[in-house]
């Protein structure tokens, strides 16, 4: 559990980038700041690993002030994924991979088998072990990044846009991959984006932010989709400009079960179950909330 | 013809050894602009390093660079040699003073040239400060601040001729001595010689600074470069849309 208790960071030369800001992130599940540029969702995240201290305020993992702890080791035992992979450029990719193993003095052999593994774990081949990244797809970066995040099996990954320079197939492939993997190994994600759509896919709880880091709204994602507290937040998923008010288009023959849906400005945006004609109910296992997001995950759910 | 009369001078075999021969003599200057270098280093390099890595002091390396740039070496060193008379001690202080703030400026600049996501990274991960400097800044770095030993090491190779003039000897001790008994073909022999040993030293660094560039990075320092010449495999994927590429 990480818990940010009225934190507030005001930087060197005035700004203040996060003003007292609170929240409880549960273990074993991922979190999603989502706000627009600027807003303050790099400084929170960087926070939980102490790349940035806290002007004021405290933040808790595991109802343990962090402020005690000693940043290097503090960090080594949070896996962190950025939005460029951040990876050294002159070590190959299993080097990269095991970097952190080898600092905390795991034998080369032990470090270097795990890093295998882990390239399985993210879907990577393990012919790409002796590649430097300069090598490698932004995609393919991408993975090494997060499987270097989770080379000390850390309780805690803090991922920056991880996906937000991929082009959007990779994006969507490498989203449904850390479904899997979340399923897999169950880690406390704090996921940043300022893609709604990904919040939304991604999160098991969303928390929506304004400029200062202040909370619009948190809660899962049905719930911000059913009732957005204010303007702000219905524009910001689209509710407000119709496009996730979706309607039966009637206009449409239907091919037996299905219905077609529109948005509010007539534009189709997908199908829904409806044997008979009777729309049936969902069940609202994490992959169904893809169908709240329009049409980027083809192929899956 | 002069410049032939110096080479016969330089390959006559009578001139090799001897008090006055050109072995000993290149020796001696080797051993100049060794120390000086050795001390430079000792010097630039720390100082080069806390600059780059901290960010701090920049306009030090500035200021630095160009005011040391305007210092008379040789009337530096009579100077010196005023108050210490004569000797090897303020030679080595004056090449060396001449030799630092090239070092400086290529280890300052080499640190500076590291991509800073890269080296944010390295920190979010848990590198120590140290393990950065260590492990990704310094070789990162290190053409560049290889290209900052390289130029001190021509301009003391170069200076060092004036050994000659403050009881030392040195290569430079052949263009001294041809100039004040005027045999121009001395002299001139003096002249290719230290010329031949800058080009040699400058040929030995250039290499090595070839050989230090990290795998995976291209000279230049770019960020993303592929060297085709190592592809054994086409890029295999699992689960992963060929589009990835
Ligand atoms: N080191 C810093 N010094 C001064 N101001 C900073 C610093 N880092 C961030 N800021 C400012 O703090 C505010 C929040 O920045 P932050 O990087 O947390 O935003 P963000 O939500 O991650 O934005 P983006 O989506 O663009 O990454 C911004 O106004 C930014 O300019
Ligand atoms: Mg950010």
């Amino acid at each position: 559990m990480i818990e940010f208790r009225g934190v507030s960071k005001q930087f060197d030369d005035g700004t203040l980038a996060v003003d007292d800001f609170s929240l409880v992130i549960p273990s074993h599940k991922t979190v999603v700041l989502v706000g627009s540029s600027g807003c303050g969702k790099t400084t929170l995240l960087r926070m939980i690993n102490r790349m940035v201290d806290p002007t004021s305020g405290s933040i808790l993992i595991d109802d343990e002030d962090i402020a005690g702890l000693e940043p290097v080791k503090l960090r080594r035992r949070i896996g962190y994924v950025m939005q460029n992979s951040g990876l050294l450029p002159h070590r190959k990719v299993i080097d990269n991979v095991a970097t952190v193993p080898l600092l905390e003095g795991v034998p080369k052999r032990d470090a270097y088998a795990r890093a295998m593994e882990l390239l399985d774990t993210v879907g990577l081949d393990r012919s790409l072990a002796n590649r430097y990244p300069s090598q490698l797809s932004g995609g393919q970066q991408q993975r090494v990044g997060v499987a270097r995040g989770l080379a000390v099996d850390p309780n805690i990954l803090l991922m920056d846009e991880p996906f937000g320079a991929v082009d959007p197939i990779v994006r969507a492939d490498l989203q449904q991959e850390l479904i899997r993997l979340q399923q897999e190994l169950g880690k406390t994600i704090v996921f940043v984006t300022h893609d709604i759509d990904e919040a939304f896919l991604l999160g098991d709880e969303v928390v929506i932010l304004q400029v200062g880091a202040q909370i619009a709204q948190q809660g899962t994602p049905s719930e911000i989709l059913a009732n957005p507290t204010n303007e702000f937040v219905a524009n910001f998923i689209g509710v407000g400009r119709g496009k996730r008010r979706l309607s039966v288009d009637g206009s449409v023959e239907s091919n037996g079960n299905d219905l077609v849906l529109v948005d509010s400005a007539g534009h189709a945006a997908g199908v829904v179950d409806a044997p008979g004609g009777v729309i049936a109910n969902g069940d609202s296992s994490p992959k169904s909330r893809s169908i709240s997001n329009k049409t980027d995950q083809a192929g899956d759910a | 013809m002069l410049f032939a009369a110096a080479l016969a001078f330089i390959f006559d075999p009578a001139n090799l050894l001897g008090e006055k021969g050109i072995l000993p003599r290149l020796m001696d200057h080797l051993l100049y602009t060794g120390l000086s270098l050795g001390v430079a280093l000792l010097v630039g390099i720390p100082i080069g390093l806390i600059i780059g890595h901290t960010g701090k002091g920049k306009n030090f390396v500035i200021a630095l660079t160009g005011s040391f740039r305007a210092i008379p070496t040789f009337g530096l060193l009579l100077f010196i040699i005023l108050f210490t008379g004569l000797g090897l001690g303020p030679l080595v202080f004056v090449l060396a003073i001449l030799a630092i703030p090239p070092i400086i400026a290529g280890a300052y600049s080499g640190l500076d040239a590291v991509n800073r996501e890269t080296i944010d990274a390295a920190r979010a991960i848990g590198m120590t400060e140290w393990q950065i400097l260590g492990k990704v800044e310094i070789p990162l770095a290190l053409p560049l601040i290889l290209g900052g030993i390289r130029s001190a090491t021509l301009q003391i190779i170069a200076t060092a001729t004036i050994a000659g003039y403050v009881g030392l000897t040195g290569l430079g001790r052949f263009l001294i001595e041809g100039l004040a008994l005027h045999d121009y073909t001395l002299a001139f022999a003096g002249a290719i010689l230290v010329a031949a040993l800058a080009l040699v030293a400058d040929g030995i660094l250039a290499l090595i600074q070839r050989l230090v560039v990290p795998h995976g990075v291209s000279r230049g320092m770019a960020r993303t470069t592929t060297r085709s010449g190592r592809r054994t495999a086409p890029p295999a994927l699992t689960g992963t849309p060929i589009t990835e590429g």
